[in-house]
């Protein structure tokens, strides 16, 4: 990439704003890609703290954690229960993951990596990270207006509607959801138009890096399911104020509607949060085996073909609403379709490391931690998608075992191996190695201790989103605490060790991870220039070193 | 083996057992263990199809991440910097492409079979010999025998009311459970007044959401006597932790002596001719 390695020491365009209006009005998309990553951060220890309280409270039977927070937060115990299980969701959902992966990631790497000089609509970008900061706050409200949204993050009416949920602390929720999927659709429009036009010339859709792939076909899911969840969340604030009746029988609505309408959106939302994650995933472990990522082009099309399959499996969370026989069969078949492609990404990762020669720094260790968790996580999403099966394990602890195998141990790892991967390039700082691979290590025995024992829970029947529990399940529900304890521990660990090195970290280089590293990022300084590119790189045929993705 | 034992004491139990339909003593045969693993004691031809099910999925679901894991941890040692210093450039292989295709289709193939089987068959049953309304409120069931004009609430016992001496569970314990008989085919309709709830029993692999202006239908045939719990599965607002499920299944005989007991203390029971009149008057 002779075009670009030579701007690090050109430094009279790199005049960066100052001040706060570097911020508030920041059209720069690594400014804005740091902030998403800084919001995530905080909602992250909001929605972690949350999870702990709930594993404290669940590490013995009866309620003794609860009663005083409760009494703290001026709420009653087994109400602030569900208002914490309602948070912790909500928040890791839409204000830690997405932000992170799509806002965060997308925006400092995504441009890079195509050759642009930003996004494409910069002034958007700055209006999509701008509603985020509201609608957390309007978030927290929910918990604390009234007796505090206690709906399940899936907000099920009649529970969410007025007959379960007087005051307006769902109202709050909804409007919550509205401001970060109205941000969502705004991001997503950008990516999409910044991935289908500035790519650098001669970069095909085939040559783009499988980051970009992943982002182009998380963005489409965003733009496709996001204004169907408005829809639904528009539907219940009417329902709720206005007198309409579309989700209450008692009007001649359905409840059911509500649950088509969330998962029509939830399902897309799951491997919205898991497809930047794959994108991660693929650069990493073929950066660090020194090899390009096997099957490039199936690869690409196996998310495709997830994103579009994606959106015809949704009622595989209704199997037990009543549906009939021949719908849940339907569901069945086209739920386990999915798992296919998904294999093919597990299959590809590992034939990426196979013959390779591979180093296993902190971020591959999170990637290879990924596949392995992902895997586990997937087999049981496997026995899920039996509708009759699901029966046995619906609305228990498998169900959250599951989902926690592939949304804490997956897209969480993917965003830690993301962090360490690109730390050099984004603060200009090394990362200790050792204290990557003590994080590393310890959460991995953490979230297993933490979430394998759920399987055994809830095979054996415990239900979910229980505040106390039969005495029969407290010897597992313990062993998960102190999974949760080792976890906090780690987190702690791993949040003042990254605070340190921020400040007093050794200078980094373009390209920590040698030959292996192919994409453009790695081509200019760490930390990137405020204005990335001095010259457009160049992938026309003319131009020998023009194969990122391979 | 615990489980097997608990399974075995309560045969015995039931058999010399002369107590009443609605006695505390009866045995627990699908109770969870300490520790258990995995599902509990199957008390219906459902249930044991789920477990026999679950168990086959076990055994895939462990031979792919065990096999997943292998190939990380081969990888490791065979391809690692200092073992492998020159990496192969190779990122094509179409043959091996196909079949990571095919294989994993070929196993869901083969899962589907009898998934399906199960689905059908636990989905509703033709000729039910006993029908019964699982009625949902926050926080607690209402029982239904339609044909028998037979209803009752089942409220849950508070902690200090449990007896832990004599085998009761903090959490699980109801006022009136509900009795039903074994080897009977009861198909069990399920439906809300006010939010949604999940009426549920593991052991009879019986598990369905009560929906506010819906009623939903599935079936059960219990074939073993003893005392069975449930919790509500759907999130139903402050109390949704409390509202356990206790079934008694009897002997059709002691059944049939509970029913007629009810049916007579019911002063209100219709006799043929006045359901007629109501009827006509409608
Ligand atoms: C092999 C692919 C997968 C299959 C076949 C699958 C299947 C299922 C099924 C059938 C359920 C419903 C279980 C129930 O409620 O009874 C479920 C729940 C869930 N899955 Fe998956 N899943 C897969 C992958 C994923 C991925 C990649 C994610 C996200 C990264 C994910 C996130 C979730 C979540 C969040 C829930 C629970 C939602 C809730 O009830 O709150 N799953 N999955
Ligand atoms: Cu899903
Ligand atoms: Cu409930």
């Amino acid at each position: 990439m002779s075009t670009t390695a030579t701007h690090a020491h050109d430094d009279h365009h790199d005049h960066a704003p100052t001040g706060i209006s570097r911020w508030l009005n920041s059209t720069n998309h690594k400014d804005i890609g740091t902030m998403y990553l800084v919001f995530s951060v905080v909602a992250a220890l909001a929605g972690g703290g949350l999870s702990f309280l709930i594993r404290l409270e669940l590490g013995e039977p009866g309620i003794q954690v609860f009663d005083v927070v409760g009494e703290m937060m001026g709420s009653e115990a087994k109400q602030f229960y569900n208002v914490t299980v309602t948070a912790h969701a909500l928040l890791m959902v839409f204000f830690v993951v997405m932000p992170a992966l799509i806002g965060g990631f997308g925006n400092w790497f995504v441009p890079m990596m195509i050759g642009a000089p930003d996004m494409a609509f910069p002034r958007m970008n700055n209006i999509s990270f701008w509603l985020m900061p509201p609608a957390l706050v309007l978030l927290i409200l929910s918990a604390f207006m009234g007796q505090g949204a206690g709906t399940g993050w899936t907000l099920y009416p009649p529970l969410s509607g007025l007959a379960g949920q007087p005051d307006m602390s769902v109202d709050f929720a909804i409007l919550s959801l509205h401001l970060a999927g109205a941000s969502s659709i705004l991001g997503a429009t950008n990516f999409i138009t910044t991935i289908l036009n500035m790519r650098a010339p001669g970069m095909t859709m085939h040559k783009a890096p499988l980051f970009v792939w992943a982002t182009l076909i998380t963005a489409v899911l965003l733009l496709l399911a996001m204004p169907v969840l408005a829809g639904a969340l528009t539907m219940l604030l009417t329902d709720r104020n206005f007198g309409t009746a579309f989700f209450d029988p008692r009007g001649g609505g359905d409840p059911l509607l509500w649950q088509h309408l969330f998962w029509f959106f939830g399902h897309p939302e799951v491997y919205i949060m898991i497809l930047p994650a794959f994108g991660i995933v693929s650069h990493i472990v073929s950066t660090f085996s020194r090899k390009p990522v096997f099957g490039y082009l199936g690869m690409a099309y196996a998310m495709a073909s997830i994103g579009v399959v994606g959106f015809i499996v949704w009622a595989h969370h209704m199997y037990t609403v009543g549906m009939g026989v021949n719908y849940r069969a339907y569901f069945v078949a086209v739920t386990m379709a999915i798992a296919v492609p998904t294999g093919i990404k597990i299959f590809s990762w590992i034939a990426t490391m196979w013959g390779g020669s591979i180093s296993f720094k902190t971020p591959m260790m999170w990637a290879i931690g990924f596949i392995f968790l992902f895997t586990v996580g997937g087999v049981t999403g496997v026995v899920l998608a039996n509708a009759g099966m699901d029966i046995a394990m619906h609305d228990t602890y498998y169900v959250v075992a599951h989902f926690h195998y592939v949304l804490s141990l997956g897209a969480i790892f993917a965003i830690f191996a993301g962090f360490y991967y690109w730390f050099d390039k984004m603060t200009g700082k090394v990362y200790p190695e050792w204290a990557g691979q003590i994080h590393f290590w310890t959460t991995f025995v953490g979230v297993n201790v933490l979430f394998f024992p759920q399987h055994f829970l809830g095979l054996a029947g415990m239900p979910r989103r229980y505040i106390d529990y039969p005495d029969i399940f407290a010897e597992w529900n313990l062993v998960s605490t102190w999974g949760a304890y080792v976890t906090m521990v780690s987190t702690v660990f791993f949040l003042v060790v990254t605070l340190y090195v921020m400040i007093a970290g050794r200078k980094s280089v373009a390209n920590p991870w040698g030959d292996g590293a192919t994409t453009l990022e790695w081509t200019v300084a760490s930390p990137a220039p405020f204005h990335t590119f001095e010259d457009t790189p160049d992938f026309t045929s003319s131009n020998p070193a023009a194969h990122p993705a391979e | 083996m615990t489980r097997i034992s608990a399974f075995f004491t309560g045969w015995v139990l039931t058999l010399v057992s002369t107590s009443s339909a609605w006695a505390q003593d009866l045995p627990t045969p699908s109770f969870p263990v300490p520790w258990q693993l995995n599902l509990q004691t199957p008390a219906s031809p459902v249930a044991e199809q789920l477990v026999e099910f679950h168990n086959f999925l076990l055994v895939i679901c462990t031979v792919i991440s065990l096999f997943v894991l292998g190939l990380l941890i081969w990888c490791a040692i065979r391809y690692n910097a200092k073992a492998n210093p020159v990496p192969s450039k190779n990122a094509h292989n179409t043959l091996l492409e196909i079949v990571w295709t095919a294989i994993p289709v070929i196993i869901l193939v083969v899962i589907a079979v009898p998934s399906y089987r199960l689905l059908y068959y636990m989905d509703r049953v033709e000729d039910p010999g006993l029908t019964i309304k699982v009625v949902g409120n926050q926080w607690y069931w209402t029982y239904e025998f339609p044909d028998y004009d037979i209803e009752f609430d089942s409220l849950p016992l508070p902690d200090d009311e449990i007896d832990i001496a004599a085998g009761q569970h903090r959490l699980l314990e109801v006022d009136t459970p509900l009795i039903l008989p074994t080897d009977t085919d009861i198909r069990i309709l399920f439906t809300a007044t006010d939010v949604l709830h999940a009426w549920t029993i593991p052991a009879f692999g019986v598990k369905l959401d009560n929906v506010p202006g819906r009623t939903n239908e599935t079936w059960t045939r219990i074939t073993i006597p003893g005392k069975y719990y449930g919790q509500c599965s759907e999130l139903c607002g402050i109390d949704h932790s409390y509202m356990p499920i206790v079934v008694h299944a009897v002997s059709p005989e002691e059944f049939e002596a509970w029913r007629a007991e009810q049916v007579a203390a019911n002063d209100n029971t219709p006799d043929d001719a006045n359901r007629l009149a109501a009827l006509i008057q409608e």
